[in-house]
């Protein structure tokens, strides 16, 4: 009898080493993974009953906490929305699958062509990603909380705000402020350059509040901080909830990024996940994605649609880049390189 | 004989320990002494060695040792006045502290932000009061808060339970014989809780140590805490030879605090519940 | 110390303890979305969740890893308990060093040590690798609290009844098992609580499309909580306690 009771042990350990090995993909799913909160619910709603495609979505933080989870290949995906560099940095390592734009004619027909040659910038042939949004990144401030307007990436290093600041909690953002701050490229791998920013966010750790990614939203409506860097999308939203605050791209020029969709390359399902950026990429899809998460779409389809004229107009959400000088996007720099800036920024954290 | 075929119970955890428990440490070793071709090297624990990182190991070890003290202050009186109580509310009084459990850890920690904050429910309460504001979220302090918070169970419930072991009639004994409260408790109460006091403070000990969620949530990700430099290895900079010969470095000290805890714990009770 | 004092001293710990839950049970009436402010009384979070797939899925997720974990580790972690009565001293105390090594290991590193497992066999992470992990860190405590009471059971009552005729099985479940059924239900109620509660561990283990209400809240965290879930644990935390004072009522005497 114990002996039995032994056995049906073990058959119910190796069981579930079988349950846990046996998980398949079917045919009609599309494995997503996006942002927080990067899209309406609604359309994955609408996207399963149009085509009964099942939607399996995922959310991720950073662009740094997706990346390993593609590379190690532990979960395949069928469809990814990273940012500029980290779509280089992707491609670079073969991790991306080539786009059939057969399969995504609302992607050519309704996303605005000046879209695709920025994001030339790091994907050189428009081969693998469809733009979903972009934006600046810029400071937010609160008018009730500062004794003069803010123009420049130097109003972070001002005393008088001490305690007040709300800075990125990531690598490159991080160092994009201190390196326009002093006039040098966002992209650099100047050795004396990077030293020199580093030394500017160990002299204005004591200033900051916290370094955030998000939050920043909620602290910055909650009268928390006076300043903070934000993404612009996230700006628009900040600004129904708080009349008080402000966005501004500061003078000494900033980062434009475009997060874009991609399919990798171990993706188990190609023509699902060309269907759904398909879907993505409609024009009543992208408005209601747009009304509700705030962020800049590249749609141009979409942005005719939108009725509120101060908003379709907004120099927030649809900026005219050409007065804005010192613009640049995010370019990756290599493995050394990505090494370089994390060392260097642990350093400011650990300070 | 019925001895012998008694002990093959224990055989499925013995399986199961091997393949969940020894397998994984050891490949956690088997990353962390190696690098990316695959060599043998020491590089990845000695990465310890950097100003920074030690910093952080250092403020952990100080952070975690503060509130390991505070919650042991702060448990032993409880426990000692919970011990008291009727033996028939045992299960309450562990429910008392299990039950906070059941709101996610996460959204604990993050009420406190809500409660600490400059703007948060403590100061306008304060504010009313006409009394100073309480500046201490994103410093050292609010994560010391933070651990005690969602630690104190962990001191508390050992404690309870090697209190309530006591049998009374030694402590009668010990009056009867003329000794005071203070002489009682040094010489009676206080060595027989040992094995609760050892439990409870590793309990709260190596979870502090090691947190990552605590500091990032309650400091702001200004201060960075051995827990988070391994993290960011392994979900940020996908470094994971290096984020393994770090953990190794973390072990060292876990192992330390387990001999410990042996020598006092002879007979390994562990009395944890 | 006087009662009053001593009563002052509990009061304030529970205030303490309890704060940031009352928190969280008004924030869940917050008619505003975000946290950072106070927009009227409202329960439309409470209807909202029951609509909110993602959050309805993680719960189910969360229970039911909770319950098989808890229930597998009860399983094993008793009959350990059961097997390490009959060995020797020495095999006895190496067993239990390596029952505390989930327990006393960080769970950064438990967590880690499990990620590096999965992904060296290639196991797709996802339920399973979840499950394997919960069980994995949920067995010490269920033997942590099933020892003590398998060290107060006479052996001799078990060898009388076998004496007297009983099969090993039924003296096992008519003489041992009642004494142990306490610590095998506060063992399972331990365990069953750790699963739920967990995050790090769930952090590094979980695959694709799969979400523990845990997890789900740390992806939520840097986008500032969604009110639903606010909703969800106070459902949970009143569920809970209400369950609690239903089976605390009938104050039986126990036997020691």
């Amino acid at each position: 009898m114990k002996r039995k009771l032994f056995f049906a042990l073990c058959i119910m350990t190796f069981g579930i080493f079988a349950t846990a090995c046996g998980s398949s993909n079917a045919k009609d799913t599309v494995y997503v993974y996006n942002w927080g909160e990067y899209l309406d619910p609604e359309t994955l709603t609408m996207f399963e009953e149009e085509t009964g495609i099942k939607v399996v979505y995922d959310e991720f933080e950073t662009n740094e906490i997706m990346y390993p989870k593609i590379e190690s290949g532990a979960t395949a995906y069928d469809v990814v929305c990273p940012s500029d560099y980290m779509i280089a940095k992707m491609i670079d390592n073969n991790l991306l699958a080539e786009i059939n734009w057969d399969n995504v004619p609302n992607a050519k027909a309704n996303i605005g062509a000046q879209y695709f040659e920025t994001s030339k910038e790091f994907d050189p042939e428009n081969k693998y990603s469809v733009p979903y949004c972009f934006g600046t990144v810029g400071i937010l401030y609160n008018k009730t909380m500062v004794s003069e307007p803010i123009d420049s990436w130097a109003d972070l290093w001002d005393e008088q705000y001490k305690d007040n600041i709300l800075m990125q909690d990531s690598v490159r953002d991080a160092f994009m402020v201190a390196l326009k701050k002093n006039g040098y490229s966002m992209n650099s791998l100047n050795t004396s350059e990077l030293e020199a920013a580093k030394n500017d966010l160990i002299e204005q750790k004591p200033l900051v509040q916290a370094y955030v990614i998000d939050q920043v939203r909620d602290k910055m409506i909650g009268n928390e901080a006076a300043i903070g860097v934000i993404y612009s999308g996230e700006a628009i939203y900040t600004q129904r909830e708080n009349p008080d605050l402000e966005y501004v791209i500061p003078k000494e020029g900033t980062n434009v990024w475009i997060d874009s969709w991609v399919i990798p390359a171990n993706c188990p399902n190609k023509e699902n996940a060309e269907k759904f950026i398909d879907f993505m990429c409609r024009a009543d899809i992208a408005m209601m994605n747009f009304e509700y998460i705030t962020y800049s779409t590249p749609n141009d389809a979409a942005r005719a649609m939108i009725e509120d004229e101060a908003l379709r107009n907004s120099d927030i959400a649809f900026p005219d880049l050409s007065k804005y000088n010192a613009l640049e996007t995010f370019s990756y720099l290599g493995e050394e390189g990505d090494a370089l800036y994390n060392d260097l920024w642990e350093e400011v954290k650990a300070n | 004989m019925l001895k012998n075929k008694k002990k093959w119970f224990a055989a499925p955890f013995l399986i199961w320990s091997v393949g969940f428990i020894l397998i994984p440490l050891g490949m956690v070793f088997y990353y962390g002494l190696r690098d990316k071709s695959g060599a043998f090297t020491l590089e990845n624990v000695l990465a310890i060695g950097t100003p920074e990182r030690l910093k952080a190991l250092w403020l952990s070890l100080l952070l975690s040792f503060i509130a390991t003290i505070i919650c042991l202050l702060l448990g032993y009186p409880l426990a000692s006045i919970l011990s008291k109580m009727s033996r028939n509310q045992h299960s309450m009084i562990v429910m008392i502290f299990i039950l906070p459990m059941w709101m996610n850890f996460l959204l604990r920690t993050l009420a406190w932000q809500t409660l600490l904050e400059k703007t948060g429910v403590i100061n306008n309460i304060l504010t009313f009061l006409h009394l100073p504001a309480l500046n201490i979220i994103n410093t050292p302090y609010a994560i010391i808060l933070g651990m005690v918070y969602n630690f104190l169970p962990f001191m508390v419930l050992p404690l309870y339970n090697s209190l309530t072991k006591i049998d009374p009639s030694v402590i009668n004994a010990a009056r009867d014989l003329g000794a005071n409260g203070v002489q009682t408790f040094c010489k009676i109460t206080l060595p027989l809780t040992v094995p609760g006091i050892i439990s409870g403070i590793t309990m709260v000990f190596v979870p502090a140590l090691t947190t990552f969620v605590i500091s990032s949530l309650l400091g702001g990700s200004k201060i960075l805490l051995i827990g988070n430099i391994i993290e960011q290895q392994f979900t940020q900079a996908s470094n994971w030879q290096l984020g393994s010969g770090l953990s190794i470095v973390l072990m060292i000290f876990i192992i330390i605090n387990m001999i410990i805890t042996s020598i006092f714990d002879k007979d390994g009770e562990g009395a944890v519940l | 110390m006087t009662k009053a004092i001593r009563r002052i001293y509990v009061a304030l710990i529970f205030i303490f303890l309890y704060a940031p839950i009352a928190t969280l049970i008004v924030l869940s009436f917050n008619a505003s979305k975000t946290r950072a402010k106070w927009g009227g009384f409202t329960i439309k979070w409470y209807v909202e969740l029951f609509q909110n797939r993602d959050i309805m899925e993680a719960l189910y997720t969360t229970l039911l890893i909770a319950f098989l974990s808890a229930f597998i580790a009860t399983i094993i972690g008793t009959l350990t308990c059961i097997g390490m009565n009959g060995m020797k001293k020495r095999s006895k105390a190496v067993l239990m060093g390596i029952t505390n090594i989930p327990m006393l290991n960080a769970d950064i590193v438990t967590g880690i040590s499990l990620m590096l497992l999965f992904l060296s066999f290639g196991i797709r992470f996802g339920f399973g690798t979840i499950l394997l992990s919960h069980i994995t860190f949920n067995i010490p405590y269920v033997i942590l609290s099933v020892m003590p009471r398998m060290r107060n059971i006479n052996p001799h009552t078990y060898e009388a009844a076998m004496d007297l005729g009983a099969s090993p099985v039924y003296a096992f479940f008519k003489v041992i098992f009642p004494d142990l059924l306490p610590g095998i239900l506060s063992g399972f109620l331990m365990a069953f609580t750790m699963s739920l509660d967990d995050f790090i561990i769930t952090h590094f283990t979980k695959g694709a499309g799969i979400d523990t209400l845990s997890t789900k809240i740390y992806t939520e965290v840097r986008k500032g909580i969604k009110p639903e879930m606010y909703a969800l644990s106070t459902l949970i935390f009143v569920a809970v306690l209400l369950l609690l004072a239903l089976v605390n009522r009938p104050v039986k005497e126990e036997t020691k």
